[in-house]
């Protein structure tokens, strides 16, 4: 039996053998997850924006792409996981409004892209599956006994990553 | 329009406005706001469908940005969202949210016939930028009239996908200023359709403070 674990928005989750970590309904936002392989130690992180350093706001350290990571990989190692094994997949970054105006938010789901793979990379986390930007919204799941995310989004099917 | 009477209590919180602690007379303005908005927005509606549209009072609530994507009833629900940005004396953007039953209770109004498909068609959808361009254009406008402060508006977008995804859009905006955000909730009715929008307006933290001083309810600092 699978344990369905939902992280929510702004929220990081830990996971282990039989859970299966969620997030429905992804837009700009970036999902991140995290895999030790060997020790079946997965993590998600549902972050909504790039950097906590550019907003005063910024108790909640699951929001942003930065702090997230961080608290994830620390509470992965108290899991078990080995920062060394670690490896990434992630998802997200949509811009779901086409208006060019306001180009700097609205490209927010891209700057969260980046800031992601920017810190995975000071991280020297490998990232080795990706379903990122484009005009949509997905909802993705983490099996943390095979590694595999699958990603649904509406009228485009179901994919695994 | 009777002016507000509660001006002394408005003088009184001048300080530290935050969304955050937005109370009392604050919420009683947005409210007036939505009320005229929406009242203007169902009256370009009912002349846009030739019927009646009635609409309710309006429910001013103030979120936590993260919990937004759970008031439409799930992450997965499609809806269809129409997403502007207004400037001039205030900025920000205004995002209106229908779910799929009640944009398919509009198209049906407007084409005269049923319709329930899944997907819309590429008239379905220009048919819906066009509403969405009518309502939140009427809602603006009585704003701005009620406030005289000058608004305009751009073209309307328009995105048919999962609640959550869409509601990301606010959330961040917001997540930006503020760890909550505040939703304006409309109600049209037209006979037993229900026509249920909800706008989320989303001025940035200065013109906040534009449109209450406008309004005489926030003073000079």
């Amino acid at each position: 039996m699978s344990n369905i674990i939902k992280v929510g928005m702004a929220d990081y989750k830990i996971g282990k053998e039989n859970d299966i970590l969620i997030t429905l309904g992804l837009g700009s936002c970036v999902g991140i997850v995290l895999y030790d392989k060997f020790k079946k130690v997965g993590g998600m992180a549902h972050i909504m924006l790039p950097s906590s350093k550019e907003i005063k706001n910024n108790s909640n350290k699951a929001k942003f792409a930065d702090t997230a990571i961080e608290e994830l990989i620390t509470d992965m190692i108290k899991k078990g996981a080995s920062k060394n094994r670690l490896t990434a997949k992630i998802a997200g970054g949509a811009q779901m409004f086409n208006i060019s105006i306001k180009s700097d938010t609205l490209n927010i789901g891209k700057r969260n892209v980046i800031a992601v793979k920017e810190k995975l990379s000071e991280h020297k986390i490998s990232i080795i599956g990706e379903d990122v930007l484009g005009n949509y919204g997905r909802t993705i799941e983490f099996n943390c006994y095979n590694g595999e995310l699958a990603i649904k989004a509406i009228g485009k099917g179901r994919k695994i990553i | 329009m009777t002016k507000f009477n509660l001006r002394a209590e408005g003088e009184k919180s001048i300080m530290g406005f935050q969304i955050n602690n937005l109370k009392g007379i604050y919420i009683d303005v947005l409210k007036e706001i939505g009320n005229i908005g929406a009242g203007n927005a169902a009256t370009s509606l009912s002349k846009m469908i030739n019927t009646k549209v009635d609409m309710e009072v309006p429910s001013i609530e103030i979120l936590d940005t993260e919990k937004i994507v759970e008031i439409l009833g799930g992450e997965e629900l499609i809806v269809v969202g129409v997403y502007i940005s207004f400037f001039n004396d205030i900025n920000g953007t205004m995002l209106l949210i229908l779910d799929k039953e009640s944009s398919d209770n509009l198209l049906s109004m407007l084409f005269g016939k049923k319709i329930e498909s899944e997907f819309y068609n590429e008239m379905e959808i220009s048919a819906l930028q066009e509403i969405g361009n009518i309502l939140s254009s009427s809602y603006i406008n009585a704003i701005s009239a009620f406030s005289n402060l000058k608004i305009n508006i751009s073209v309307p977008c328009v995105s048919i996908d999962m609640a959550g995804s869409i509601l990301s859009v606010p959330a961040i905006e917001y997540g930006q200023i503020s760890d909550k955000i505040i939703l304006i909730e409309n109600k049209l009715k037209e006979g037993n359709n229900e026509i249920v929008g909800k706008f989320f307006l989303m001025p940035d933290i200065d013109s906040f403070k534009v449109l209450f001083k406008s309004l005489g309810v926030l003073k000079d600092e």
